[in-house]
């Protein structure tokens, strides 16, 4: 009896171990497999005025020189925090930075929302966010006056996950906000269908993805949601609830970042998010074209996110949306992201580690851009943003 | 892990000590209560700094305007105005309740058979391995559990799922609840992954009500011929269903406080409650655990505070009345 | 005894007549105990799942360089690894230990050796304390002294011993309980002051019972993710090894790297949380052995 119940036991025990062994393993290519990677199948494409558009050659080098050079006793290390959607760049700004320069630049991906309250408290050297300090977060912040100073141009891309359909599904901002606002909820409505004529779009619920923090690249989407899509506006109430850091989203699955955002379009069958594009091409996963507000479908890649601020007069904070281009050739969903600086600095060496390591950003650190899939400023902006950094004073009297 | 009675073990002749040795034992003493009444500090400073920190909320929306509604929107609120109140929090009960209802669900029964596997049917040099192995699933840390199951048990669970929404999610009336789509993060994901959490704890406090069940009883009725399934089901099971409850209520509120693998596979989705199981929702731990570090919306941390102080009142609840409840099983059988 | 009756059933049949009901019988009873089995089963495969598949995981990282680097600049790069996690949870869990354990022995001393109703007081509300969710003494813990002293490793320590204490004078009163009177009216009966009997007698008795209990509560904290977002947040860039400042944790930087969508961010978690198990499995195995080596009745 007693031997009899050590065998059961024991073959219980081994099935349950080869069983979670197999499991495990399949569990592995499992994952893999729903995934937005696309293996061969590109019946999609963005098609070939895209593919002109997209190839033109395009200075991704300005060289601007830095009026402003080098600062003496600055800060060894400087921190910062903010935007997840500038993040790929700080990084690769600051390895570049630290070896030309020998300083530690840290900044912690944690979403404007985020840089913008460490900013306000003050515990960190700079915060960044995509679309600036409003008025009102601006007088909460405990050291006065804040600087924006615009460093990058880069897009935010609706990014999906449908096995078998590739790159370069068409999307207008209208049909964009019906799917945000809970409207369309299965990618082979016919809305879809129209956009997309020829792509066999499979009959899968459409898993929303959106952020569960406070994000500039949100408020950059919904600013051009809200001009696009009168249905998004209604379900929101109303265009000061339509657009912001977050919003009162309808549907979907909240991810924390652009990277939490990645993660759930790329786990889930039938997911669409919005991206900046860093994070969609980086991770191979497939986005799609918008069309603009001149009706041209335009795939996001550095000729025509360069366009984006054309024409737009930027007011004397340099805080400005830069969605909905006027260039017949411009991608619709562009944005910047402004370092959030103190314009009365109380430490000498942390005002010189600012300026320094921001005025190497705006000459040098622009010819990086374009490695990480972000536009460099033109020269218009990239002065007016040495301006602002130019404001900086520590004791009434200016750094640069 | 019954709390240790207040027994002292202090020989009687304690205090009759002369000179210097008498101030160093008071001093002891002092020391040790002292002790004591940090741990009561503990308890008092949680309570009263949550209050605190909840307060402004509190007072310019009212306590009960956060209950009644299951709407939560930062970025509706406004400094000034007080109506509607947008941090509704009814969603956040209902997604902690219905998560950690789900969890228990499917964790009492298991632990209710494992526990009198363990007891009754394996052999005795089976029963120390077999516990203590049930054991280590307690040990795993949650964040561990959460990454494993987003990538181990989500797939595991479409093929489950997909039946269920094709079958109960098709019946009239409760179909509602049980409808699809399922993209693998939702209210059931979390309540499986709670389930097993919880398992270990529901198991050994069922074991103990097991074991104590008095031997007398088994002997009689396996004495009149019952089989062994027959013993436990008259002899065993009908004295321990108030210690079995116990467990429940003790596992339910272990599954109420757990936080971050319940955020990592659960959806994140806040704005008002999700009527399907397989949808995505929230709980008041993971709405803290996402929100905490940024909420800058005015009145928005104080309403963080608000749900952490709703989820410290039913934790601290539902765990006293749990121990009270074993405790009066333990008396019973004594 | 007071103990309620048997519950009379009447049985189908009578017990012992007729071979049908009795084989009937026999086969619901080994029914029933294949399905007690299987439940068994189950129940120990889906512990193997989970260890096996982070196992799985985990080892396609772990290396050399996963405990000495630390995470590249840009999550999506490969490489790197969790050395700022892994000395930050040393250094935040040390000093809980450093703050739990004192406390934690000199509250159960005070519970067994001298009674009372602040004793009685404060053993009820340790077992409250038990069942406060993490988050909410991570909220407490932010409020009481994030907002005057900022982010810290030490606001995380804080938290984590709260967590702790519990734990540690739970098991330290059980392990004081064991020891016999008799040791401490002897000790009394020689003229030992009552403090000294405590320090020099019961304690070292108990010793091996409260390493147990401290090193479960250590497994414990070593697991924790939710205060410590509340309280030290994070640094995933740098080994920060002053705890005045903000500092990484295994927990963190694993529940960090684990909700990107990164390929390269999720293989460091992996390694991290195999890293983090083996650490807490170690822990709560050893605390498990030296208890039983000393033949105490443990549930």
């Amino acid at each position: 009896m007693r031997a009899r119940f050590s065998a059961v036991a024991a073959g219980v025990l081994g099935v349950a171990l080869a069983a979670a062994g197999c499991g495990s393993t399949s569990n592995v290519s499992n994952s893999s497999a729903s995934s937005g990677k696309v293996t061969g199948a590109s019946t999609v494409g963005f098609g070939s005025a895209n593919a002109k558009l997209c190839s033109a050659s395009v200075n991704t080098t300005p060289n601007y020189k830095n009026i402003i050079g080098v600062i003496a006793g600055g800060a060894k290390t400087i921190s910062g925090a903010g935007s997840t959607f500038a993040a790929p760049l700080y990084s690769t700004w600051a390895s570049a930075y630290s070896k030309a320069a020998g300083i530690t630049v840290a900044y912690g991906s944690i979403g404007s929302g985020g840089g913008i309250a460490a900013i306000q408290a003050n515990t960190v050297n700079f915060g960044d966010g995509d679309t600036g300090m409003t008025p009102a977060e601006i007088s909460a912040a405990k050291g006065g006056p804040v600087l924006q100073i615009p460093l990058l141009l880069g897009a935010v891309v609706p990014t999906y996950n449908l096995p078998g359909i590739g790159a370069g599904l068409k999307f207008t901002g209208s049909v964009l906000g019906e799917i945000y606002a809970g409207k369309i909820t299965n990618w082979d409505d016919p809305a879809l269908k129209k956009l997309n004529p020829g792509v066999s779009l499979p009959s899968l619920p459409i898993a929303v993805a959106h952020r569960s923090d406070g994000s500039g690249t949100t408020n950059i989407w919904t600013d051009y949601l809200t001009k696009e899509s009168p249905a998004w506006v209604s379900k929101l109430g109303g265009p000061a609830q339509s657009e912001g850091l977050t919003v009162a989203w309808p549907v979907g699955i909240g991810g924390k970042g652009n990277e939490g955002v990645s993660a759930v379009v790329s786990e889930t069958k039938g997911a669409l998010g919005y991206l900046e594009s860093d994070f969609a091409i980086a991770q191979h996963l497939t986005y799609g074209q918008v069309e603009n507000k001149s009706g041209n479908f335009i795939e996001p890649c550095i000729p025509t996110i360069t366009p984006a601020v054309d024409g737009v007069t930027f007011p004397p904070s340099l805080n400005t949306f830069l969605t909905d281009g006027s260039n017949p050739d411009v991608y619709p969903v562009v944005g910047t992201s402004y370092a959030l600086v103190y314009e009365h600095q109380s430490s000498k060496a942390v005002a010189a580690g600012l300026v320094n390591f921001f005025s190497w950003v705006l000459s040098t650190g622009q010819n990086l851009n374009a490695s990480v899939y972000y536009a460099p400023l033109g020269s218009a902006l990239q002065q007016l943003a040495v301006a602002q950094l130019k404001k900086i004073t520590v004791s009434g009297k200016p750094v640069a | 892990m019954t709390a240790p009675a207040p027994v002292s073990v202090a020989p009687a002749t304690a205090g009759h000590l002369r000179g210097g040795r008498r101030l160093s034992d008071r001093a002891f003493r002092a020391a040790m209560l002292a002790a004591a009444g940090i741990v009561l500090l503990v308890l008092a400073g949680t309570a009263v700094f949550l209050v605190t920190s909840a307060w402004p909320a509190l007072r310019h929306y009212g306590f009960f305007t956060f209950l009644g509604a299951d709407r939560w929107a930062p970025s509706d609120a406004t400094a000034g105005s007080a109506h509607p109140n947008p941090y509704g929090i009814v969603q956040f009960m209902y997604g902690t309740g219905l998560t950690s209802l789900i969890g228990m669900a499917i964790a009492l029964p298991v632990a209710v058979a494992v526990a009198l596997f363990i007891t009754e049917v394996a052999p005795a040099w089976l029963r120390r391995p077999l516990s203590s192995t049930v054991d280590l699933l307690a040990a795993i840390p949650s964040v561990v559990y959460g990454f494993w199951g987003i990538f181990a048990l989500v797939p595991a669970l479409h093929p489950v799922v997909d039946f269920l929404t094709s079958t109960l999610g098709k019946v009239p009336g409760i179909g509602v609840a049980f409808a699809g789509p399922f993209f693998g993060v939702s209210y059931f994901t979390a309540g499986v992954v709670l389930a097993i959490m919880v398992l270990p704890i529901v198991t050994a406090i069922c074991r103990e009500v097991f074991v104590t069940t008095p031997a007398d009883e088994k002997e009689a009725a396996l004495a009149l011929g019952s089989t062994r399934w027959e013993m436990l089901r008259m002899a065993v099971l009908p004295r321990s269903r108030s210690g079995i409850a116990g467990a429940a209520i003790l596992g339910l509120g272990r599954a109420l406080g757990e936080t971050i693998a319940v955020t990592m596979v659960i959806g994140n989705s806040v704005l008002s409650i999700t009527t399907s199981i397989f949808g995505q929702g929230a709980t008041m731990a993971s709405v803290i655990a996402n929100e905490f570090t940024e909420a800058t919306e005015p009145f928005h941390l104080q309403s963080l505070f608000v749900v952490g102080l709703w989820l410290l009142i039913i934790a601290l609840v539902v765990n006293v009345a749990g121990k009270l409840v074993v405790r009066r099983t333990r008396a019973d059988i004594a | 005894m007071t103990a309620p009756p048997l519950t009379p059933r009447t049985p189908r049949a009578p017990l012992g007549a007729g071979d049908s009901s009795l084989s009937r019988r026999h086969a619901r009873d080994r029914a029933m105990t294949v399905l007690l089995a299987v439940v068994m089963a189950v129940t120990l495969a889906v512990l193997a799942w989970v260890l096996v598949y982070v196992a799985a995981q985990g080892l396609k990282y772990l290396g050399p360089a996963f405990f000495t680097r630390t995470p590249p600049g840009n999550p999506a790069q490969a490489g790197g690894g969790y050395a700022n996690g892994i000395i930050g949870s040393l250094i935040v869990v040390g000093i809980a230990t450093l703050i739990s354990v004192p406390v934690g022995i000199a509250a159960a001393i005070a519970i067994i050796e001298y009674g009372g109703r602040l004793a009685a007081a404060t053993s009820f509300v340790t077992d409250v304390l038990v069942g406060v969710p993490s988050i909410v003494t991570g909220a407490f813990v932010y409020a009481l002294w994030v907002t005057r002293f900022g982010f810290s490793g030490l606001a995380g320590s804080i938290a984590l011993a709260i967590i702790m204490l519990p734990l540690v004078i739970r098991g330290t009163a059980e392990m004081l309980r064991l020891v016999p009177v008799a040791l401490r009216e002897a000790s009394s009966a020689l003229g030992v002051t009552r403090a000294r009997t405590i320090v020099s007698v019961v304690l070292p008795a108990a010793r091996a019972g409260i390493t147990t209990g401290v090193m479960l509560a250590v497994a414990r904290a070593m697991g924790e993710t939710a205060p410590l977002l509340l309280t030290t947040l994070g640094n995933s860039l740098f080994i920060q090894a002053n705890p005045t400042q903000r500092m990484s944790t295994l927990s963190l930087q694993i529940f960090g790297d684990a909700v990107t969508g990164f390929q390269a961010a999720q293989a460091r978690a992996w390694a991290g949380a195999l890293t983090l198990i083996l650490i807490v499995l170690i822990l709560y195995i050893a605390a498990r052995l030296i208890g039983r080596r000393l033949n105490l009745t443990r549930s």
